[in-house]
């Protein structure tokens, strides 16, 4: 197993104290940017690493911070730690053991955005680690690591948490940025986008936890050894988070194109139940859902060829479903989740999250006719593309990627199912009779 | 009264966020609010308003808006058990019943003696050690885990750690 890039901590045992970060080269990247490189100088070493944004959407990290509108003043940095997909819980691993990586990652792009205020925006569980990291902030202003003139130069910096209190809106970046003022969590029209006007209405960055874990081991290690790890359009580690139906769930730290089978059946141990993978949600709740065929399987993880597969990388949460799941009570899942977390600003995620669990459950209870499920597909269809945010994209992809797959679980539960043929229904009873045609005797002798 | 009893915690607060942008404060002293009162109460939405420029109804959005704010009383702690997907793939759901048997209560109700309000919840980030459940009580919020996928937390488990709650203060 090589070193691990991003979760160090289970490599260097108490990377989580300042005393051992810094014995293992811990800020010498922060003070190298501060004190020999121009901001610009950092943007075009992020960039050329090729690092992309591990939240979920992908997109090149270097780039995001060249967007900041010039001479606008002051900006801010805030970081999405809100980690609320189902699925995914990396971030929180990364915070609790290695906060002192995550948190120099956070200033160096402070630092490149010409940021003096930094806020990271936890999710309100992340309550005893918000405690933990109050702490470990109050060391680094204790030790000069954050205040003013940071070594001895004009450059200023301070951290804080700020944290949520339940909802899966505000890890949408808009909806942060309005979190963090006090207000509901709900989207902003775009453009502006944030890097013209964000927190405040200032020029912002918005990056995930794990991306700006990565950015001091690229400054310290520099972009061209970065560029050596990974695939060639998805460059770098990435942490998987892999959790359902598998021996071993948990974060797996590999480089971008690793394949499913590795993760799963090779890391993971495959399902408990030693039934095959039906399905597999690689993003989350908010996945299309890929079949379990070799084909899927042997595909690799970065974001170009799971996309080329219909489906997204995302924030690499994998949830691995056995043979045993009905996929209509995975659309069941994952509708009442959206439901719950639709902020309400846009009537077609509102109205739409709302009747497919209607519909969903009805579906669960059999209380269904055929042309209900037709329906839920149409319902579903009519959610898509139409919201301000991709929340509502996120709640029909799984309904309908489901339906489209393994549309015979939910037919199942309509009263006007087609019941299947016993002898299919049974095919190791052999004393099942076959069905019989219409209109035909049944074989003579049987 | 907040303003009296928790002074510096309120200044630590509002110094976080720029001096003309007050508002930003809303949340970390909701959560202070329920420190003192265990829920938001009418007084608080007041309070807070007053602390952080805003108007008590636009507090009350704010409360009504995020799902770790109470307009209303429940039990001492809050048992909240992440039923999702990932978790109920791994037996949560049933985690969940068997609990609430074991406490003589629905899902959303709270035990006789008042100590615990169980509800089930979305994702809490903890997917490889189900079954999980948070406590939230007035000092925060708490995670208990599941040791490992080989050894799921049961449901005598999840008692004894319900127990050891109501010896603290």
């Amino acid at each position: 197993m090589p070193e691990h890039i991003l979760l160090r901590h289970r490599d260097i045992p108490d990377i989580h104290r300042l005393d051992v970060y810094l014995q293992h080269g811990g800020y010498e990247a922060f003070k190298k940017v501060v004190t020999t490189m121009t901001p610009q100088q950092v943007i075009d070493e992020v960039k050329a690493s090729g690092l992309r944004g591990r939240g979920g959407a992908g997109f090149p990290t270097g780039l995001k911070w060249s967007f900041l509108t010039k001479d606008s003043f002051p900006r801010y940095v805030t970081v999405n730690s809100d980690e609320s997909e189902p699925g995914t819980f990396k971030d929180r691993e990364i915070m609790g053991k290695n906060p002192h990586q995550f948190l120099e990652g956070v200033m160096i792009c402070a630092y490149a955005a010409q940021a003096n205020v930094a806020y990271n925006y936890m999710r309100g569980e992340f309550w005893d680690i918000a405690v933990q990291l109050d702490q470990v902030l109050a060391e680094l202003r204790e030790r000069g690591f954050l205040g003013q003139n940071l070594f001895g130069t004009n450059y200023s910096l301070d951290i804080h948490n700020h944290l949520g209190a339940g909802a899966y809106i505000c890890g949408e970046e808009s909806a942060l940025l309005e979190s963090i003022e006090g207000k509901l969590g709900q989207p902003r029209l775009k453009p502006p986008f944030p890097a013209d006007k964000g927190l405040y209405h200032k020029p912002t960055v918005v990056n995930n936890t794990e991306t700006l874990t990565n950015v001091p081991m690229i400054i310290a290690r520099g972009a061209a050894w970065y560029k050596t790890i990974g695939a060639e359009k998805s460059s770098g580690p990435k942490i998987f988070c892999l959790s359902g139906h598998v021996k071993h769930p948990g974060n797996y730290e590999l480089p971008l194109g690793a394949t499913f089978r590795h993760l799963i059946y090779e890391l993971g141990g495959g399902p408990p139940s030693g039934l095959k993978v039906k399905a597999i949600l690689t993003a989350g709740a908010s996945s299309s859902v890929l079949t379990g065929g070799d084909d899927i399987l042997d595909t690799l993880m970065d974001y170009e060829s799971v996309a080329a597969k219909g489906g997204a990388l995302g924030s690499a949460s994998i949830i691995v479903l056995d043979e045993s799941v009905d996929m209509a009570w995975l659309a069941l899942k994952t509708s009442r989740f959206f439901k719950h977390e639709s902020c309400g600003k846009c009537t077609p995620c509102r109205e739409g999250t709302y009747w497919m669990l209607n519909l969903l459950e009805r579906v669960n209870k059999g209380e269904v006719m055929r042309a209900d499920i037709d329906l839920l597909n149409n319902v579903a269809a009519q959610i898509q593309g139409k919201c301000l945010c991709p929340l509502g994209d996120f709640a029909a992809a799984p309904v309908l990627t489901s339906l489209k797959q393994f549309r015979a679980d939910f037919d199942a539960h309509a009263k006007d199912a087609k019941k299947p043929a016993p002898a299919a229904a049974k095919p190791a009873a052999p004393a099942a009779r076959p069905a019989p045609k219409p209109k035909e005797p049944a074989p003579a002798g049987d | 009264m907040l303003d009296e009893k928790y002074r510096s915690e309120i200044e630590t607060i509002l110094a976080k966020y720029p001096p003309d942008q007050k508002r930003s404060a809303v949340m970390p002293l909701l959560y202070l609010a329920q420190k003192e009162y265990g829920y938001v109460t009418e007084a608080a939405l007041t309070e807070v308003g007053a602390l952080c420029a805003m108007s008590p109804t636009q507090v009350a959005g704010i409360v009504g808006f995020y799902s770790l704010y109470y307009d209303r009383p429940g039990g001492r702690r809050r048992v909240q058990i992440c039923t999702d997907l990932p978790c109920a793939l791994r037996g949560a759901e049933k985690f969940a019943d068997d609990l609430c048997q074991k406490l003589g209560v629905k899902l959303g109700e709270t035990t006789k003696d008042g100590e615990f309000t169980v509800e089930a919840v979305m994702c809490l980030a903890a997917c490889d050690k189900a079954p999980m459940f948070q406590i939230q009580d007035r000092d925060g919020i708490h995670y208990h885990e599941s040791e490992s996928a080989d050894k799921p937390m049961t449901v005598e488990q999840a008692m004894g750690i319900l127990e050891s709650y109501k010896s603290k203060e």
